[in-house]
């Protein structure tokens, strides 16, 4: 049998650390691709907005540096492969940027691919303007016609499979870039391409799909935010996941000896359960998985085998992420000590409230929460005097700005108007954001044709 | 009769699923699947985070995992960028079931 692929992962989300990519790398000398995840539901709309100020913008500019990082590895001959989601909205731009950096430092013969065909916004706004009352589109959860926000709609794409991708990586790509690919695809793909496999062997696409999902979030599975974290050894050296996936589909979730953190029965159980729905029906893309066949086999030494998956066809429709503008928000906090801290927290909410309804400024959204009261989730709150501190979080939306920033200046008169042991406004009056809401819905395959383009590092162009 | 806590029992994680989460709940032991799965009903679970709207909760049982997986479809005010609480996106609601006294009516399940 063919040796298993090994494909890690050191991007969890927009924001996790830039020196986890090139330490894994280090640390895994028998690495065969690196996946790198940079979008959530939202994080397109901030995407939209950098673009609407730099037209060059619009994508995960961190993803630039950590080429830089991984160029190194490149130069020293390490057969290296890279996909990634970073592209976001403009994954042209993204794929320039890093053939750019990557010329800059050497790797001139690198093969970069970019996949578009993702942004959907053109056929939402098309479907919207030859019926106004469309059926197509409509909210996947509450029925909504899209007629209620279209007007605001700031992106839409579609989570698009591991199709484009495995093209993309049979041409030869040594980076691909990719607008919202679905996360576990990232890791389906490399596996297609790798071992053969037909796009509709669905058992073995549902065995790389589940081993994508277990390491999509980065360290979440090798012990972080799990049951035992107190206990993890080394935390601050925790080490970032990787899968060995078998011919077969099966993988085994492993990180690289000498890193902190802990892969055991109990990390592969929890990610598996993350954010998912029917455990019976998985759904990506590109399968249909059944998680109920799963067996999960604790080997030891940080190694974990996961076999079983079975998976059937996919949804006939891609699935959509559109966001639309949806008013402002801001939340402002202030810590308050002593007795009574909650009461006081209390009557600190009251007094905001009353003041913006006195400026004609109610806000059509308003939120007080006293933490250590319960206020997180309702669950193990304490009062006085057993709780001496608190920290009030007050938050406000609308869709008008102008009450949000109201509320933000109302916030720091309560330091030398408000109770005694009033503290923690180091900070300064809270910023206004930009509420996004979010939009899930269909749209047929054919409507989101794929294209990739592929180019060498050394040509400025597309080849 | 006696009381247990869930997390003598249990471990959980939680994550956002839009304007809902949900909540995995993973027995240590065999055992222990058998009583959650008999002990901790959806409904159960929706009166516990009643204060948080939770809507109306479905359970789904994964007994090749000792898990139960509960999707609470409207407990995050809105979620995303849109719900104004400090937990928009759910993460905390794992450790809080955590905390759900259960009716035992021998002694609680250990090992087994």
């Amino acid at each position: 049998m063919a040796p298993p692929l090994r494909i890690g992962n050191a991007s969890a989300f927009w924001g996790d650390s830039n020196d986890a990519p090139a330490t894994l790398v280090r640390q895994a000398p028998d690495l065969d691709f690196l996946t790198l995840d940079y979008l959530a539901e939202v994080s397109m709309s901030i995407l939209a907005k950098q673009r609407q100020r730099d037209p060059s913008a619009g994508y995960a500019r961190d993803f630039i540096d950590i080429i830089r990082s991984l160029a190194p590895f490149w130069r020293d001959g390490r057969p290296l492969r890279v996909v990634t989601n970073a592209g976001g909205l403009h994954p042209r731009g993204c794929a320039d940027a890093c053939a750019a950096a990557l010329r800059e430092a050497g790797c001139s013969n690198l093969r970069i691919a970019t996949v578009v065909g993702d942004d959907v916004l053109p056929a939402l706004r098309d479907a919207h303007r030859l019926d106004r009352q469309t059926p197509d589109f409509c909210h996947l959860e509450n029925g909504g016609r899209v007629d209620t926000v279209i007007d605001r709609v700031v992106t839409a794409n579609a989570y698009v499979g591991a199709g484009p991708v495995v093209e993309a990586l049979r041409m030869g790509a040594d980076v691909v870039i990719t607008g919202r690919l679905a996360d576990p695809s990232m890791t389906v793909a490399p596996c297609v391409a790798h071992f053969g496999w037909s796009l509709n062997d669905y058992h073995r696409i549902a065995g790389a799909t589940v081993a994508g999902h277990l390491i999509e979030c980065g360290t979440q599975v090798t012990g972080g935010i799990g049951a035992d974290w107190l206990n993890l050894p080394d935390p601050a050296n925790i080490g970032y996941p990787i899968v060995e996936v078998s011919e077969d589909g099966s993988c085994v979730v492993t990180k690289p000896p000498t890193t902190g953190g802990r892969v055991d029965e109990r990390t592969v159980k929890e990610q598996l359960l993350y954010e998912i729905g029917d455990p019976a029906k998985y759904l990506s893309p590109d399968a249909t998985v059944n998680f109920l066949t799963l067996n999960v086999e604790d080997q030891g030494n940080d190694r974990v085998r996961v076999n079983g998956a079975s998976g059937s066809a996919p949804p006939a429709k891609y699935k959509v992420s559109a966001t639309y503008r949806a008013g402002f928000r801001a939340s402002g906090t202030l810590v308050i000590f002593g007795r009574d801290a909650v009461a006081k927290g209390r009557r600190c909410g009251e007094i905001v409230r009353r003041r913006l309804a006195a400026a004609g400024m109610a806000p059509r959204r308003y939120h007080v929460e006293c933490i250590g009261d319960g206020a997180v989730t309702g669950v193990g709150g304490k009062s006085s005097p057993e709780l001496m501190e608190t920290m009030l979080r007050i938050s406000v939306g609308d869709e008008r700005r102008e009450v949000v920033e109201k509320f933000t200046r109302e916030m720091a008169p309560l330091v030398t108007s408000g109770p005694p042991g009033t503290t923690g406004y180091a900070e300064g009056r809270p910023p206004v954001r930009e509420v996004y809401g979010y939009w899930p819905t269909l749209i047929d395959r054919e409507r989101a044709p794929m294209k990739v383009e592929m180019r060498t590092v050394s040509s400025s162009h597309e080849a | 009769m006696s009381t247990v806590r869930l997390g003598d029992i249990a471990y959980a994680r939680s994550g956002d699923k839009g304007a809902g989460a949900n909540i995995g709940v993973i027995a240590f032991f065999p055992r222990g699947y058998a009583f959650l799965r008999e002990r901790l009903s959806a409904v159960a679970v929706e009166r516990f985070f009643a204060h948080l709207n939770p809507g109306r909760v479905v359970r789904y049982e994964l007994p090749n995992l000792g898990a139960l997986n509960f999707i609470l479809p409207t407990i995050l005010d809105g979620g995303g960028s849109v719900s104004l609480r400090i937990d928009a996106q759910g993460k905390a609601l794992g450790q809080a079931i955590l905390e759900m006294p259960i009716e035992a009516p021998d002694a609680p399940p250990g090992e087994s």
